[in-house]
C-alpha cells in the first residue's frame, strides 16, 4: 500500500507542520508565562508570581467574574433555545420553510463579527437600553445559538423515532416520551453543545468591546486594554489560563460526541 | 391519513419550538442589520449618532473627499487602499491555508478510520482557543525580541533582529494563523469521501502522482475545496483583532474602518456604509461560489 499512487509522499511532513504551526504559539506563551524574568526573552527560571499577580488584579478579578456569570448564562439560554428549535425541526417531517429556518440560525456564523459587533451596538442604543452585562448577554446568546445548534441537531438525526412513536403506543404523553425517551439520549449533543456555546461565548472580544458599558468589562476585554502597555508576563499568564480552559471544555465535548459515536 | 392528522395539529407546537430562535435572531441580529442599512444613508450626528436627513455622503466618502475651502469633491484613495488591502491580504491568507491545508486533509483522510476523529480533533482545538490570546501569541513569537528573532540570531542567521511584528506580512501570517483549521475540515470531509480507489484507476493508466492529483483528485472534490476557501476568506476579510494588533495601527483593514467609526472618529452613516459594502462584498463572494457550483 505504501508504494500505491494514493500515497503522496510529503502530506504527512506537512500535516506535522501545520500541526507544528498551530500549537508551537500556544506552546510558547504557556511556557514563558513561568519565566521568574520580566524581560520576556530570556529564561530566568521556573514561577507562579505572574499567576498570583494576576489573580491579585482586581480588574482581572471582576473581569473574570463577568466573563464566567456571561458565559454560563449566554450558553445555558442558548442551548435551550437551540434544543427547542431542533426539537421542532427534527422530530417529524421536515417544516415548510424548513431551508430558511435552519439558514436563519446559522446566520451568526455568517456575519464578520464586527458587522454583528456595530449592529448590536446601533440598535441597543436605538432601544435606549443601557449598554452593560445585560447587553453584552443578548448579543452573546443570539451567536451562541448556532454553536449549540449543531451538535444537539447532529445528534437528534440520529436518533430513531420510532422510539418515541413506541413510547406513544404505551400512552406516554408528548412531555413524557420527551423527558425519559428523547432527552436522555440526546444527552451528549446538548452537552456538546453546551460546551461550544461556552467557550464561544468566553472567547468573544470583539462583540463585547463594542456593547459593553462603563464597569462591565469581560476577560479578553481586560486583556487587550492591558495590551496598551505592553506584552507583560502577566498577560501571558492570563492568556495561558484563558487557553487552558478553552481546551479543556473543547476536549470535554469531543469526548462527549465520541463515546456517543462508538455506542451506536 | 391519521398520522396526517396528527402532523396538522402538531405543526403549531413545532413552530412554536422553532419560534424562540427565530425570534432572537430575529430581534437581535436581522433588524440591527437592517437598521445599519437605513443609517448608511442618513447624516452623521455631531457627537455619534445619526442626523435623519436621507443622504449618499456616507458612501461617496470612500472615493471622495470635499475639499475644505472650495467645498469640492476631489478623488482619495485612502479607504480605497483598506479595501484593496482586506482583500489581497484575505486572498493571500486563503491561499496559504490551502497550500498547507490540503495535503493535511488528504494525510488524514487516508490514516486508518478510527485514527482520523483524533487526527481532526487535533487540528481543531487551536480554533477553540481565544483569537485574542492567539494573535497575541503570535505577536510575542515575531516581536524585534520576541523567541524567533532570538532563535535565529543565537544560530548566527541575522545579526540584528529582522522587523516581522507591524508589518503586512504580520497581518498575512496573523489570518492564516487564525483560520487555517477551518480550510483542512470542509477539504476532509470531502476527501474522506472520496474512493481512493479512482487513483489507482488513474495510475493503471499511466498517470504520473501529480497528473493524478491535478486531474482526478482535485477535480473531486470542489465542493470541500470551495467550502474551505469561503471559511477562510470571509472572516479574514473582515478580521479587527489580527490587522490591530499585529499591524499595529498602520495596516488598517475593513473590519478596523468600521470598529473606528464607532469608537474614534465617530461617524456613523460612514461606519454603517463600511459595514454594508464588506456585507456586499461577502453576499457577492457567496453568489459567485454557489453559482461555479452550480455550473458543474
Amino acid at each position: 500500500m505504501k508504494n500505491s499512487i494514493s500515497h503522496y509522499p510529503g502530506t504527512k511532513a506537512i500535516t506535522i507542520l501545520c500541526l507544528f504551526i498551530l500549537y508551537t504559539p500556544l506552546i510558547i506563551i504557556s511556557l514563558y508565562s513561568f519565566n521568574s524574568l520580566r524581560s520576556i526573552t530570556t529564561w530566568g527560571g521556573f514561577t507562579f508570581d505572574w499567576y498570583i499577580k494576576a489573580f491579585n488584579n482586581p480588574a482581572i478579578q471582576s473581569a473574570t467574574m463577568n466573563s464566567l456569570l456571561i458565559a454560563v448564562l449566554a450558553s445555558s439560554i442558548a442551548t435551550l433555545i437551540a434544543l427547542a428549535a431542533a426539537m421542532g425541526m427534527l422530530r417529524g417531517a421536515p417544516l415548510k420553510k424548513q431551508k430558511i429556518i435552519v439558514g436563519m440560525i446559522n446566520l451568526p456564523l455568517l456575519l464578520p463579527e464586527i458587522v454583528v459587533a456595530v449592529s448590536s451596538l446601533i440598535f441597543f442604543i436605538a432601544i435606549d437600553m443601557t449598554l452593560g452585562l445585560g447587553t453584552i448577554l443578548i448579543a452573546h446568546i443570539v451567536f451562541c445559538i448556532p454553536f449549540a445548534y449543531l451538535p444537539i441537531s447532529t445528534r437528534l438525526k440520529d436518533i430513531n423515532q420510532s422510539f418515541d412513536e413506541a413510547a406513544y403506543d404505551l400512552y406516554a404523553s408528548r412531555w413524557q416520551s420527551f423527558r425519559h425517551i428523547t432527552l436522555p439520549m440526546a444527552m451528549p449533543g446538548i452537552v456538546s453543545g453546551l460546551m461550544l456555546a461556552f467557550v464561544v461565548s468566553l472567547d468573544d472580544f470583539i462583540v463585547a468591546n463594542m456593547v459593553a458599558g462603563p464597569g462591565s468589562s469581560t476577560l479578553p476585554m481586560t486583556i487587550y486594554s492591558m495590551l496598551r502597555i505592553g506584552l507583560t508576563p502577566e498577560i501571558n499568564a492570563i492568556s495561558t489560563i484563558l487557553l487552558l480552559i478553552s481546551i479543556l471544555f473543547v476536549t470535554a465535548s469531543w469526548w462527549c460526541n465520541r463515546s456517543t459515536q462508538s455506542n451506536s | 391519513m391519521l398520522n396526517k392528522l396528527k402532523q396538522i395539529k402538531e405543526a403549531p407546537i413545532r413552530y412554536g419550538l422553532v419560534s424562540p430562535s427565530l425570534l432572537m435572531i430575529g430581534v437581535f441580529l436581522l433588524i440591527p442589520i437592517s437598521i445599519v442599512f437605513v443609517y448608511s444613508f442618513l447624516q452623521p450626528g455631531t457627537y455619534g449618532g445619526v442626523e435623519w436627513t436621507f443622504s449618499l455622503d456616507a458612501y461617496k466618502q470612500f472615493l471622495f473627499e470635499e475639499d475644505f475651502i472650495t467645498e469640492e469633491l476631489q478623488f482619495t484613495s485612502a479607504y480605497l487602499e483598506i479595501f484593496v488591502r482586506s482583500f489581497s491580504q484575505a486572498a493571500i491568507a486563503t491561499f496559504f491555508c490551502f497550500i498547507i491545508g490540503f495535503p493535511t486533509a488528504y494525510f488524514i483522510a487516508t490514516r486508518p478510520i478510527h485514527t482520523q476523529s483524533l487526527w481532526l480533533f487535533a487540528i481543531t482545538i487551536p480554533y477553540w482557543v481565544n483569537l485574542l490570546v492567539r494573535t497575541i501569541a503570535m505577536l510575542f513569537i515575531i516581536r524585534d525580541q520576541g523567541p524567533l528573532n532570538e532563535f535565529l540570531m543565537y544560530l548566527n542567521f541575522i545579526d540584528t533582529p529582522i522587523k516581522l511584528a507591524y508589518t503586512p506580512f504580520a497581518v498575512s501570517l496573523g489570518l492564516f494563523y487564525s483560520f487555517l483549521p477551518f480550510m483542512v475540515l470542509p477539504i476532509y470531509t470531502a476527501l474522506s469521501r472520496f474512493d481512493m480507489s479512482l487513483l489507482t484507476a488513474a495510475h493503471d493508466l499511466y498517470a504520473s502522482r501529480w497528473a493524478a492529483l491535478r486531474h482526478v483528485l482535485i477535480p473531486s472534490v470542489p465542493h470541500g475545496i470551495y467550502a474551505g476557501c469561503l471559511l477562510v476568506f470571509i472572516p479574514s476579510i473582515g478580521a479587527f483583532i489580527a490587522p490591530d494588533l499585529l499591524g499595529g495601527g498602520k495596516q488598517l483593514m475593513i473590519g478596523n474602518l468600521i470598529a473606528l467609526q464607532f469608537q474614534g472618529s465617530r461617524n456613523w452613516p460612514f461606519g454603517a456604509a463600511a459595514a454594508i459594502i464588506l456585507l456586499s462584498f461577502i453576499l457577492i463572494t457567496l453568489l459567485v461560489f454557489s453559482l461555479r457550483k452550480k455550473g458543474e
